[in-house]
């Protein structure tokens, strides 16, 4: 099993009730998020071009934060989900210097934080806060592993990127362009 | 390449928003979001502090209600922890208004209820020690207050010089009250500063309103024109998810706007036109699609009016003709009016919703509406389809008074097409003149912040001082509400019941709203609210209940549903009952014109003295170094209303003034740069905004988000962020047909250094009159 994200740039409006939801639904601190929108525009007047996307913690195949992490707080459960767990964090931010996506915050109460892919929901066979929430419906969530899932079939069918591709970590946030 | 993070909340910037949390933390809001973690918590079995909390039994309950965030109204389900404290807002599966998927405002909506800045008591305006301040009194004595005034002004004016201003479902309640004290003169800003154009011009040609929602195809349409239309930034729930379909299924977009709005970069045509110049576009389509013969000519022959009559009115209006005009070259005007008659008749030219924009806006929304014609998209698959609602009975209750003066006695031969009351015209007809011998004496105004609402503030704050009473019922203490005689607090939509939703769409439905939690502080439901004050004004007679369960009972059940089974379900589907969702081909149908045929040339408005077709006229440009004022929406707030909820706030704090690189270069303009706008009237704008230099806004306009800019201290969070717009908003075009107010006619100027406070000042010249009030007697006293 392998977790995975597919995001359609095409169709994000930038709306941010990811963000929102994600907040709502994980009890983030007012201020803080685990998820953001982000707008890159591209050319000049009038030749134009923006992608919007929705990003987050690429829950990596190779994540520099879990291998940086002198407790083992940041870990890796089935899946292939990137999890921190508070009482074993120590606060000390090498995850988050480490990580090329900015994923990571520390969270008031002294731990680090970041998206869980919504592992509480997903074990009930619900979709993460953030998928389920999306207006546009531009976001897809499930197992790549699965052929037959909502994101194994938009990454067969559509063009996609992943960000940062050279820092080698193997994000699984795939971006459909 | 230019690179933003919509949101500049990541952590890189946690130190200053950790200041601002331990402010919002003391709070009663913090509380309710906290307890949520007990639920997710549970969820979480890895994390070892979660498991410390896991033992505590969670208890869910759900409470069926429709938001209020925005006109929407998507139905949703509130739930709440076992404590019964509100933990969030998910829609509900069954609403086709919003299909399960609230956006973030709605999502956001447990901020409202949390927000510490809310309205808590009644406070009336008083004077201590010569010092106008609120003070706090019991809803009897705010009450006692009101009523009396309000009969003292029936006695010497008549009751029709009160006037009711109204925004949201709750409004309803005090119409109800003010047509039974006698007057019908009630506005709603959504009419003649948003929308009223629009429906005057789609009525004069279908006989018919597009009315909310807009009743357009777009799931299954193949070309979707948007002329100004920001969808995706305006967040119409169910168009924006539709567009999404649309997009997923390949359809084109067409989009017109001088900025690259969301919707333009989703667009395969964007046509990025000269400001103000929209009208000429519209006309050449009309022109190409008539001089090519891109219609069905039986389709018009059958149910149009008036065709020779167009295609005389638009010979000469020629893509080359409109080219000057527009900046849009004619090949493209061409092309896309192509891509329009390929897609016929499954193609929306959107009717747009703030279309207030010129002061000839009715006569530019009949030209979107006679295109539509052409294309046959008026009840077809894929263009506009026939919404359909419930009628629920009226509650029994006495016949209203008949007034004997109403609004338009103030404007003779004035505004004739306008069907609903204008707010611009009654705050006109406050301001007494020589012409008129009666001005409005008293205004209840419901949920609108008519400060940042209507355009001129010169001439708002006028009519406040003209008047013997000034009611401000709201949930936010709001620009208006210092203002106000009296201030009622209003519980928020999670807190109380509200009229059953029956807006019509593709399937008619029903949803409820009710309390999700008893209201905060000393707030009540807008219901109450009416019915005791109709008590104290000898209106018992019309308030026939002890509480409103009871008339959305007696209602739900003569339509075969009770409040019992829509307590359950919050939202109830019925099978259509007037006819398909579209005409069938070839159907004899009777428009509900004077002709009855669809109107391209308008009979309606020949007999007004209005002109029966659309013709361009060229509307002021901004003179040199100075830019046109373009306002619109963020996907995150609903104008001035939603900026200091917490959770929306979060998502985006203040606006920026966008400026593009070869200005801001011209200007030495930096990338969030503090600065001050002036516009042609020399109004400086309330706040510095910090600009945004970016290559989506063209070099002869500048734009802002509405709704910020804030300017009553209480709101601790939105106060000072951003800038208003609407101050300045002071060039207003009047539109002769209905009496919107076209506002994108002012053009403004940057400022470098702070302005003086004179300078500032400027635009409200009542400063020794009755004054703004923010803060509460005792405050002030200590």
């Amino acid at each position: 099993m392998r977790y995975a994200m597919a995001i359609d740039t095409k169709k994000c409006v930038g709306c941010s009730d990811c963000v929102v939801a994600c907040q709502v639904e994980n009890n983030v601190p007012v201020g803080y998020c685990r998820d953001w929108v982000t707008e890159t525009v591209d050319g000049t007047y009038p030749s134009l071009e923006i992608e919007i996307r929705s990003e987050r913690c690429n829950h990596c195949d190779n994540a520099p934060c879990v291998r940086c992490c002198p407790t083992g707080a940041s870990h890796i459960v089935e899946g292939g989900v990137v999890l921190v767990t508070p009482n074993k964090c120590i606060g000390c931010g090498a995850c988050i210097q480490s990580c090329p996506y900015d994923a990571r915050y520390s969270h008031p109460d002294g731990h680090v934080d970041k998206c869980t892919f919504c592992l509480h929901r997903v074990k009930k066979g619900q979709d993460p806060a953030c998928v389920s929430v999306c207006p546009t419906k531009c976001m897809y969530f499930g197992d790549l592993d699965n052929p037959n899932s909502d994101v194994s079939k938009m990454i067969a069918k559509r063009k996609y990127k992943t960000l940062a591709p050279e820092a080698g970590t193997k994000p699984q946030i795939f971006y459909l362009i | 390449m230019e690179s933003c993070t919509l949101l500049n909340i990541k952590y890189k910037h946690m130190k200053t928003r950790r200041d601002f949390i331990k402010i919002s933390a003391v709070g009663t809001g913090g509380l309710a979001i906290g307890l949520s973690s007990v639920k997710i918590a549970q969820a979480n079995e890895g994390g070892g502090l979660f498991k410390k909390l896991e033992k505590k039994p969670i208890v869910q309950n759900r409470y069926p209600t429709y938001c209020e965030i925005c006109f929407w109204k998507c139905a949703a389900w509130t739930y709440t922890n076992q404590k019964g404290e509100l933990v969030k807002i998910i829609g509900n599966d069954d609403d086709p208004h919003c299909n399960g998927r609230l956006c973030p405002r709605g999502t956001g909506g447990v901020g409202m209820y949390n927000d510490e800045d809310r309205l808590k008591t009644p406070l009336m305006r008083k004077e201590v020690n010569g010092k106008q301040v609120f003070e706090e009194v019991s809803w009897d004595e705010a009450l006692d207050y009101i009523a009396e005034k309000l009969q003292g002004i029936a006695k010497e004016h008549g009751p029709e010089c009160v006037a009711l201003f109204s925004h949201g479902s709750g409004g309803k309640y005090f119409g109800h009250l003010l047509k039974a004290f006698g007057s019908e003169n009630i506005a709603a800003p959504s009419y003649a500063q948003c929308r009223g154009p629009r429906e005057v011009g789609f009525i004069a040609t279908f006989g018919a309103a597009v009315g909310s929602p807009e009743p357009t195809d777009i799931r299954d349409t193949e070309c979707l024109v948007l002329i100004g239309s920001h969808l995706g930034e305006n967040m119409h729930n169910g168009q924006v998810q539709e567009m999404s379909a649309a997009i997923d299924k390949g359809a084109t977009i067409i989009t017109v706007d001088p900025r690259y709005s969301t919707a333009a970069s989703k667009s395969k045509h964007w046509l990025p036109i000269k400001p103000a110049t929209d009208m000429a576009l519209l006309l050449a389509w009309i022109n190409v699609i008539i001089e090519n013969e891109w219609y069905n000519k039986e389709y018009i022959e059958k149910n149009t009016y008036g065709f020779k009559q167009l295609k005389q009115h638009v010979k000469q209006m020629t893509p080359e003709w409109a080219y000057g005009i527009t900046t849009i070259e004619p090949d493209v005007i061409r092309k896309t009016a192509k891509e329009m008659a390929k897609a016929s008749p499954a193609v929306i030219v959107h009717p747009g919703r703030h279309v207030t924009w010129y002061g000839d806006d009715t006569q530019r929304t009949r030209a979107i509406a006679i295109l539509n014609a052409l294309l046959g998209s008026w009840g077809s698959r894929g263009g506009f389809f026939l919404p359909e609602s419930i009628h629920l009975p009226k509650y029994p209750s006495p016949k209203y008074p008949k007034p004997t003066k109403s609004w338009r006695d103030a404007f003779p031969g004035k505004f004739k097409l306008a069907e609903l009351a204008l707010a611009s015209g009654i705050c006109d007809a406050t301001v007494p003149t020589t012409e008129r011998d009666c001005s409005f004496k008293g205004w209840l105004v419901y949920g609108t912040n008519l400060i940042e609402t209507l355009p001129n503030q010169e001439q708002t704050y006028k009519a406040i001082q003209s008047l013997d009473l000034l009611v401000a019922i709201d949930t936010m203490p709001m620009e208006i509400t210092g203002y106000a005689d009296v201030i009622l607090p209003e519980c928020t939509y999670l807190e109380r019941y509200d009229d059953i939703r029956t807006s019509g769409t593709r399937t008619p439905s029903i949803a409820l709203r009710m309390p999700a939690a008893e209201p905060k502080y000393d707030s009540k439901p807008g219901w109450w609210i009416a019915k005791e004050l109709g008590k104290k004004l000898g209106l018992e007679a019309y308030f026939n209940y002890e509480d409103y369960t009871e008339v959305l009972d007696w209602q739900l059940k003569q339509v075969g549903s009770s409040l019992e089974e829509m307590k359950k379900i919050g939202v109830k589907k019925f099978k259509r009952e007037y006819g398909g969702l579209y005409y069938y081909k070839g159907e004899s149908i009777e428009f509900n014109t004077n002709t009855g045929k669809i109107e391209l040339y308008s009979t309606s408005m020949q007999d007004e003295g209005y002109d029966p077709l659309p013709s361009y006229t060229p509307h002021p440009e901004p003179p040199g170094g100075y830019y046109r004022l373009n306002y619109g929406r963020a996907p995150m707030h609903s104008f001035s209303r939603t900026t200091n909820n917490p959770l929306l706030f979060d998502l985006m704090e203040e606006n920026n003034i966008w400026v593009n690189p070869k200005i801001a270069n011209e200007w030495g303009l930096k990338n969030g740069q503090e600065i001050w706008l002036k516009n042609q009237d020399g109004i400086v704008s309330n706040f510095p905004g910090k600009v945004r230099v970016t290559e989506r806004i063209r070099w002869d306009s500048v734009f802002v988000v509405h709704g910020f800019g804030h300017s009553n201290k209480k709101l601790t969070r939105s106060y000072g962020r951003g800038l208003s717009d609407q101050k300045l908003i002071t060039n207003v075009m009047i539109d002769p047909i209905m009496g919107g107010t076209g506002m994108r006619g002012n053009f403004v100027t940057f400022l470098t250094e702070e302005p003086t406070e004179l300078e500032k000042a400027k635009g409200n010249p009542y400063l020794d009159g009755k004054q703004s009030i923010m803060n509460v007697g005792k405050e002030v006293k200590s």
